[in-house]
């Protein structure tokens, strides 16, 4: 107990050096007066712009295929929801990649209107940013609105078909009272996720039509070094998130649960054709870039650099040692919440609102005068990785702890378990599953993490996707095709190892 | 499998590496120590008479420079160029090259201590002569070209490509440079930021025109035999750009750094220089380029700012590049 209490303070602590402490050592870099030209203004704009569009677009199309997936039983309804949760676990570069071959410039569609003379599409800018964050934001809005759906009981439908109501019946009695529920706040999580949201930005857009908040600090710490500059950016994409956050703080997030579905809403024959068409879209859509990704790397695999084999080795140790660090962290927090005080919820959720690369630039405004900063490029990347996971942790953990706690907890108070015995034969047991699986999560995530690596980092101390990205800078794309299939074949691997882990029930 | 097993191999060899001989430290771009540099090379030469191993540690110089200041660990830093020396030459931490450059040959005249240019090229559009039959001759056509043509450029805030380029616009049209920006960004198909990405897009034929060195067709012509790209020659002038080396103050291996400095201006490491790096040497005469160096046309008029100026007008330019392509 005793344990539970110093370790999940030090944690505590730890977070709020991380988000609140390197900003402090950000803000103390700040001099004299600093104006605001017209380009910061515009960099601003964008990066609200681009995370405002993606957020509409990805609800906007998210509620049709929702829909569609709710009233519609087809074969492959199962693989395919499974797959709406995939782009979470999917590395950004990889899609990215996968989206150039689909949308670039020399890539499939353009090379199919090739054939009717219409001018290949380019994936660069605003529209590429924002196809990007739709890729990765729409499955995540379609399984939130799933939940809503099912929140409506079948009842009410059969209800609505006995009374004959019409498709605008329906959608005004049962399905917009239920989309005003849940769509705001699928609305700010997507916009929090797009403002920051550093690779996409850095890959697809980064021209000066195309920078977000989070891209300028990037662009002022590694190319011209001035840290007041960056002091200045980082309080803004602070101010940004933390607005952000203090909005979804009244307006409730929509909990997510991954479960699958298994309540079929009657089906209505009315708008058949359409469901049919979202769902074949939406499948296209995400199924396709993956596909020109394996269709691209696989002869490339057997034929990279060991350099990129190096980064992947170095890849590898940054996702173990994230997870273990995430999972410790979840454990300390859950432990101290259910034993000692509830209070301290609100800041496992801090690292949802941090920006990755201000924590970065922070920890390096603190080291650097003592340090390499490249000899900590490596550690930094575990440590922030880690950080950015713990929500993840807490909720994926901390249920099931609270449960084990209220089932079993006086039975083992009564044989006095406490300390290790009380973890090794109570909670570990019954907790593997979640932990596995947000090993798993965090492992994935931080193996296919392009941020605050990329501040430091040099190419002998690179990770994989700071290669792939490497890679596609010098236009070496057959190489950066087979790096990218690497890097997603490891994720999936790391994923799927952990996740199972903890599956493997030796005591039941 | 096999993979796996080299991953290993090339990790152990990498840590353990030879102990007995003394290394000089030198920081270079990350362009220049890829396998398709002339780091590779420069390395291989300068080992075999040295009696020492050449490391590299790549990576965007000045913030290196900026960030780690007198603590620096090279011994000798290569890859910057005119336009960005002004800061790095205000930390003090370079000495005395002390080479004689009063017969380089490079269009300009070379008088400084500190900083010694290896290589040198102007910046100047490339295109492709059997797709555009009327290249523009000037900066003026350059800017009156019909909008559906399609030009990449790079990032003055991110390349020294780019960089020059603003300040060769800045050079061109002074006082006119934002608009001459805004006539141009139209036919941007991209911005990129380096220089290799907009040269694989050009030649994997995705422009008409790229943003380059009048050097970059001897590449084509010698290492491919394809003489279909060319540099667009412009009336106005083309601005100079030389790549420099400096020795630090605090080097551990200074008689290592100086020989280092002594073999750059060497008729062997000069003579790799045009096929290694696709420019001009600085110190070799016309007659021991390679066939296809000595037919480039090459601008009549060369533009060039010191440091200072470069210094001076460097934020202006990126300035009115950043309103005038924000639009």
């Amino acid at each position: 107990m005793r344990l539970s209490l110093i370790g999940g303070l030090i944690v505590i602590s730890l977070i709020i050096f991380l988000t609140f402490g390197t900003l402090l050592a950000v803000t103390f870099r700040i001099e004299g007066s600093f104006i605001m030209d017209r380009y910061d203004w515009g960099v601003i704009r964008f990066t609200f712009l681009q995370a405002f569009v993606s957020a509409v677009t990805s609800l906007i199309l998210a509620i049709p295929i929702s829909r569609a997936l709710v009233r519609r039983n087809f074969i492959g309804r199962k693989i395919l929801i499974t797959l709406l949760g995939a782009p979470f676990i999917l590395p950004i570069i990889v899609a990215i990649l996968g989206l150039i071959a689909v949308f670039g410039r020399t890539g499939f569609l353009s090379d199919f209107l090739g054939f009717f003379d219409i001018k290949p599409l380019t994936l660069y800018g605003l529209h590429g940013v924002i196809i990007a964050h739709v890729f990765f934001n729409l499955p995540l809005a379609v399984r939130l609105l799933l939940q809503g759906w099912l929140s409506i009981p079948a009842e009410r439908f059969r209800l609505g078909q006995a009374l004959n109501f019409s498709a605008l019946n329906f959608f005004k009695h049962l399905e917009v009272p239920m989309l005003s529920r849940f769509v705001p706040g699928a609305f700010l999580l997507i916009f929090l996720i797009c403002t920051t949201s550093f690779a996409v930005a850095l890959a697809l857009g980064g021209g000066p039509k195309a920078t977000t908040v989070e891209l300028s600090i990037y662009q002022a710490f590694r190319f011209e070094f001035d840290l007041a500059r960056v002091a200045i950016l980082a309080l803004i994409q602070f101010l940004i998130c933390g607005l952000i956050a203090i909005l979804s703080f009244w307006i409730a997030l929509p909990t997510y649960q991954g479960s699958g579905l298994d309540r079929v809403i009657p089906t209505n024959s009315q708008g058949k054709i359409i469901d049919f068409i979202f769902i074949l879209g939406a499948t296209l859509f995400l199924v396709l870039p993956l596909f020109m990704i394996i269709f691209r790397g696989s002869l490339a695999l057997f034929l990279l650099p060991d350099s990129i084999f190096m980064a992947a080795f170095r890849s590898i140790c940054v996702a173990l040692f994230a997870s273990i660090l995430t999972v410790v962290m979840g454990l300390f927090i859950a432990s101290l919440l259910v034993y000692h005080s509830k209070k301290f919820e609100i800041i496992g959720y801090l690292p949802i609102a941090a920006s990755p690369l201000v924590i970065g630039v922070g920890l390096f405004i603190m080291s650097y005068q003592w340090m390499d900063p490249v000899s900590i490029a490596l550690p930094a990347a575990v440590l922030i990785n880690a950080l950015m996971c713990v929500p993840f942790a807490l909720r994926a953990i901390l249920p099931t702890y609270i449960d084990i706690e209220k089932n079993y907890g006086q039975l083992a108070d009564s044989l006095s378990m406490s300390g290790w015995a009380r973890f090794r034969w109570l909670l570990w047991p019954r907790l593997r599953r979640s932990v596995g699986f947000c090993m798993g999560l965090a492992a994935a995530l931080s193996m296919g993490d392009l941020g605050v690596i990329a501040l430091f980092s040099d190419p002998d101390h690179s990770t994989l996707p700071l290669e792939i990205y490497r890679l596609m800078m010098a236009y070496r794309m057959n190489d950066a095709y087979g790096a990218a299939l690497l890097l997603l074949l490891l994720s999936i691997s790391l994923f799927w190892i952990f996740d199972r882990g903890g599956r493997l029930d030796a005591n039941p | 499998m096999r993979m796996i097993c080299l991953t290993f191999l090339a990790f152990f060899v990498s840590i353990s590496g030879s102990w007995s001989k003394p290394i000089l430290t030198v920081y270079a771009p990350d362009y220049f120590t890829s396998e398709w540099g002339p780091g590779p090379s420069i390395k291989m030469a300068f080992e075999e008479v040295c009696n020492c191993d050449l490391k590299y540690v790549a990576g965007d110089l000045l913030p290196r420079l900026l960030i780690e200041r007198d603590k620096i660990k090279a011994d000798v830093v290569i890859g910057l160029n005119t336009d960005v020396t002004f800061k790095a030459r205000m930390l003090d931490i370079f000495i005395p090259h002390g080479q004689d450059t009063s017969d380089l040959t490079i269009p300009i005249k070379w008088i400084d201590s500190i900083f010694l240019p290896f290589n040198w090229s102007h910046t100047a559009f490339i295109f492709d002569n059997t797709k555009l039959d009327n290249p523009p001759t000037s900066f003026e056509d350059l800017l009156d070209l019909p909008e559906d043509t399609r030009i990449i450029i790079q990032d003055p805030r991110t390349s020294i490509s780019g960089l020059a380029f603003v300040l060769w616009v800045k050079a061109v049209f002074g006082d006119d440079s934002e608009k001459a920006f805004s006539r141009l960004a139209p036919k941007i198909l991209t911005v990129t930021k380096g220089w290799s990405e907009s040269y694989g897009m050009f030649t994997e034929g995705e422009a008409d025109m790229v943003l380059s060195y009048t050097t970059s067709p001897a590449y084509h012509i010698i290492a491919e035999q394809d003489n279909t790209k060319s540099a667009a020659i412009f009336d106005e002038g083309h601005y100079f750009m030389a790549e420099l080396v400096g020795m630090t103050k605090n080097s551990s291996e200074p008689e290592l750094a100086k020989k280092f400095m002594n073999f750059i201006l060497s008729e062997r490491f000069q003579g790799m220089i045009p096929t290694a790096n696709w420019s001009f040497p600085t110190k070799l005469d016309a007659s021991k380029l390679p066939e296809g160096f000595a037919g480039l046309p090459l601008p009549q008029k060369v533009l060039f700012y010191t440091e200072e100026e470069a210094e001076r007008y460097k934020d202006i330019a990126i300035q009115e590049w950043l309103t005038a392509f924000q639009r």
